[in-house]
């Protein structure tokens, strides 16, 4: 009769040679459950502060874009309950796209297939493919009233490279609510003044459009003329045009021109 | 398996420190040292991860020294130090972020680092549970001695600051000291870590090692 004893079976896989086959194979079995439960263990109890951590990171980073646009924090401070929102959009249709979020947005950017190319007849800003998805950044009145400004990113091509901003819009889309340059490469001293948060300033409160609808920004060549001009850099006119062309590309049919009108519209 | 006759813990402690330093003297865990010693918080943290994952992992190995089965036993103390490592990883990541993102992937490294599994094969795996962390503790302490001494060196004379408090001013901030750049760039961290292991060997003689080929004569003119 084998004994099941358990106890007297413990005892006798401790006393048996440690190169036994029955030990070697008892032992690795015992350690692979002793760690997996230590692991596990680590894991499942520490999970809820590290997404904590990741979320904080999040709204950290757009704290930080919020407040390099100029003007931009008494703007959230007025606003009543306001709270920015982050949406990803399909450009091409002008909505949210349903099944991407801010974690999956890169990692579908990722794939050629979500690119557009454009032609030269549309890429005024010179960059060749436009994105088809893009994560921006939603102001509302109250917990679900009208939109009222929305931060949207945008890219375009400088004197010397790319250059990288986000664009602040009020409720009504045709007025300029901020804009923060976020990269570029400009010659120092000439394009690079685009970093001067003295330039940058003038764009606050500029219109981009008439009533009629058609795109009338631009930086001017020289002093502003008018209220859809702001002042041109002296030296830079490469870099003047490009953030001309950038802005209109990204407002006009072919970027977020959907969007806005959907907004408008007020179907967002 | 029989114990290795018993020693004083003191000595046990101290010996790794600088006699027998685990990373200059037996050259072992130097790619961390290379990878994590821009500044001195990293270097910090490393070291303490390290300390962590190599005293629990002597503790562990050591209690079940006499049950270990040699055929597996380098799996075994594998597996056991890279549990620790990912606890010890997980456990940064939750209360560490920041420090935790500029270490990347070196903490889950401390998983392969030689240090480790050289304490637990050659230490633990012979003595009783309370030398066999005293050696341990001594062996991470050594780790960290060098490891703060090469991140001291690089983020002083790479940036000025040391352990984030700006010593020198910069140029750019309106003193006179040119931050090097070189320092923040990982073969700085095999100068200062050559000089530092030919200082110790310059007064520790006998840590020198045997040639292990005669060097060749040079060429003379005929």
């Amino acid at each position: 009769m084998a004994d099941l004893n358990p106890v007297s079976q413990w005892r006798r896989l401790m006393a048996a040679p440690n190169d036994s086959r029955g030990k070697t194979i008892a032992v690795a079995i015992l350690l692979a459950l002793a760690c997996a439960l230590m692991v596990s263990a680590a894991t499942v109890i520490l999970r809820p502060v590290q997404m904590a951590n990741r979320a904080a990171e999040q709204e950290a980073r757009l704290e930080a874009l919020v407040s390099a646009i100029p003007g931009m924090e008494a703007m959230l401070a007025s606003a009543e309950g306001g709270r920015l929102s982050t949406v990803v959009i399909d450009l091409e249709r002008g909505r949210a796209a349903p099944d991407l979020g801010p974690e999956t947005v890169n990692a579908a950017l990722n794939e050629a297939g979500n690119w557009t190319s454009l032609t030269p007849a549309q890429d005024i800003a010179g960059i060749g493919t436009r994105p088809d998805y893009a994560q921006i950044f939603l102001l509302r009145e109250g917990e679900s009233g009208p939109v009222s400004l929305v931060i949207l990113p945008v890219v375009g091509s400088g004197y010397n490279g790319a250059i990288e901003a986000m664009l602040a819009l009020r409720g009504d889309m045709r007025t300029i609510a901020g804009l923060a340059i976020t990269d570029q490469s400009e010659t120092p001293g000439l394009g690079a003044r685009i970093e001067e948060s003295a330039w940058q300033a003038q764009f606050t409160g500029r219109r981009t459009a008439d009533e009629a609808g058609n795109m009338r920004f631009a930086v001017a060549r020289g002093p502003a003329a008018s209220d859809y001009e702001v002042d041109g850099i002296t030296g830079a006119t490469r870099t003047n045009n490009a953030v001309t062309q950038m802005v209109r590309f990204w407002l006009g049919p072919d970027g977020y021109g959907p969007l806005l009108d959907a907004i408008r519209r007020g179907e967002f | 398996m029989t114990d290795a006759p018993r020693r004083a813990l003191w000595p046990i402690l101290t010996d790794p420190l600088i006699r027998q330093n685990p990373v200059t003297l037996q050259i072992l865990g130097i790619c961390s040292a290379l990878a994590v010693t821009t500044s001195i918080v990293t270097a910090l943290t490393m070291s303490l991860s390290l300390i962590f994952v190599v005293v629990m992992a002597a503790l562990l190995i050591s209690l079940i020294r006499r049950h270990i089965p040699s055929s597996i036993r380098l799996i075994v103390q594998i597996m056991i130090v890279a549990s620790l490592v990912i606890v010890i990883d997980q456990f940064l990541q939750a209360y560490f972020y920041e420090i935790s993102r500029s270490l990347s992937v070196f903490v889950s490294l401390i998983a392969t680092n030689c240090l480790v599994l050289g304490r637990t094969e050659s230490f633990a795996r012979h003595n009783a549970p309370v030398p066999a962390m005293v050696d341990a503790l001594g062996n991470g302490l050594g780790y960290s001695l060098v490891l703060l001494l090469i991140g001291g060196a690089r983020e002083f004379f790479g940036t000025g600051k040391l352990a984030g408090f700006q010593i020198l001013a910069t140029v750019d901030q309106g003193g006179w000291f040119v931050p090097l750049n070189l320092m923040l760039l990982a073969p700085s961290a095999f100068f200062i870590l050559g000089g530092l292991v030919w200082l110790i060997r310059s007064f520790w003689a006998e840590q020198i090692e045997q040639p292990e080929f005669p060097a060749p004569e040079p060429d003379r003119a005929p």
